[in-house]
């Protein structure tokens, strides 16, 4: 893994509450780059992200909103976070339900920015 | 009466051919006596079974004990054989009124009337049966018209939520759209494009929830430049999108989705009914 991609998942994850984060190639749904906890199938995890994203994309160019640049996924026991790039690819990151979200979304977004 | 009914035994029993059994089943039904009067028609139909006088009394015996099926059965092989019998259609028309079967009974008393203009018993039989057909004909509209305005009422699901004409939608995981409505920047129905990209969402984020350990999903949101999506399954096997600009705080859209998620529940459950 690059230093870049690594410090940009370590700013994240620094976050209280963040589980863990990944990169994902936002067409085919492959890792890029990881740091999850143990016992995450991080394949199918990122496949199922960039899916998730993809449909939502498509969805809300339909209702002429523009493309998402935050998408936020929430569970009884976590939350799923989603920042695509502006090079298409994603900032996933994965926390506990009372996690931060401002905080963690301001560094996802700072990532997305420094990956591009 | 009775005294006729002992000579016309004593003729039968004197020559068990006789055509006399019709005359005394009659008399022996008038005076209720079911069993005696079977006795006597089904003795006579073992002589006459080309009678039809004889099969229209046994129908009637029938009719009187309570067996209104094999009394069609007989007053059809009646019709059989003699295809304007009155009785016969009397008959059958009364027994498909008193199935609810309108249709079949008026259409055995105007065959009856037109056997016989004068009989009363066919015009009372008739302006009775117009009559229900008349108030079902009332009734079948009233309940057409309740289930058009049932149909109708899908795009009203949301009536009375903020935003119902515009940015609620119910969809199920297929794609298909069921009620409420989205409409676009330029205000056209998006409803099912929007539902048609987005099949299929709903088990994906049941799949990545559960594959993240984060329990059972709850919701999602989509922030846009123009406006944000939410999603949240109201059941299982179903969506509910609400489209906002961004002006509306999350907050206020997660209220929306709780109400709009009652609704919809309520909804379906009344479909399931």
């Amino acid at each position: 893994m690059s230093t870049v991609f690594q410090r940009v998942l370590d700013n994240i994850t620094r976050v209280r509450g963040v589980r863990g984060a990944m990169l994902v190639a936002g067409e085919d749904g492959l890792i890029v780059a990881e740091s999850l906890m143990e016992g995450v199938r991080g394949n199918a995890v990122a496949a199922l992200a960039a899916s998730l994203q993809k449909r939502f994309r498509q969805a809300m160019e339909a209702a002429a909103v523009g493309m998402p640049h935050f998408l936020h996924l929430q569970g009884e026991d976590g939350t799923l976070i989603i920042v695509p790039a502006p090079d298409g690819m994603l900032v996933v990151a994965v926390g506990a339900p009372d996690m931060n979200v401002g905080l963690v979304r301001l560094e996802m977004l700072r990532a997305a920015e420094s990956i591009s | 009466m009775a005294s006729d009914i002992k000579a016309m035994s004593a003729e039968l029993a004197r020559d068990p051919q006789s055509v006399v059994f019709l005359e005394l089943g009659e008399a022996l039904r008038r005076r209720g006596q079911l069993e005696a009067a079977t006795g006597v028609v089904l003795g006579g139909l073992e002589h006459h079974s080309e009678l039809v006088e004889a099969h229209d009394l046994y129908a009637r015996l029938l009719v009187d004990a309570g067996d209104f099926r094999r009394a069609q059965q007989v007053w059809s092989g009646v019709l059989e054989r003699s295809p304007r019998h009155l009785e016969a259609h009397k008959g059958l028309g009364f027994l498909a009124f008193r199935e609810s079967d309108l249709e079949t009974a008026l259409e055995h008393l105007e065959l009856a009337l037109a056997a016989d203009p004068t009989d009363p018993s066919v015009v009372r039989g008739l302006q009775t049966v117009r009559g229900a057909a008349a108030e079902a004909a009332v009734e079948t509209a009233a309940e057409t018209a309740a289930a058009a305005e049932e149909v109708a009422g899908e795009d009203r699901i949301f009536a009375g939520l903020e935003g119902a004409e515009h940015g609620l939608l119910l969809m199920d995981d297929r794609g298909r759209v069921l009620g409420g409505r989205l409409l676009g920047a330029q205000g056209e129905d998006v409803s099912d494009a929007v539902a048609a990209f987005l099949a299929g969402a709903a088990q994906e984020a049941e799949r990545t929830a559960r594959m993240l350990g984060l329990g059972e999903w709850r919701w999602l949101v989509a922030e846009g430049p123009e406006g944000n999506v939410y999603v949240t399954p109201p059941t299982a096997e179903t969506l509910l999108l609400i489209l906002r600009d961004r002006s509306v705080p999350s907050g206020r859209l997660a209220m929306l989705a709780e109400r709009a998620g009652d609704v919809a529940r309520q909804w379906l459950e009344r479909q399931q009914l």
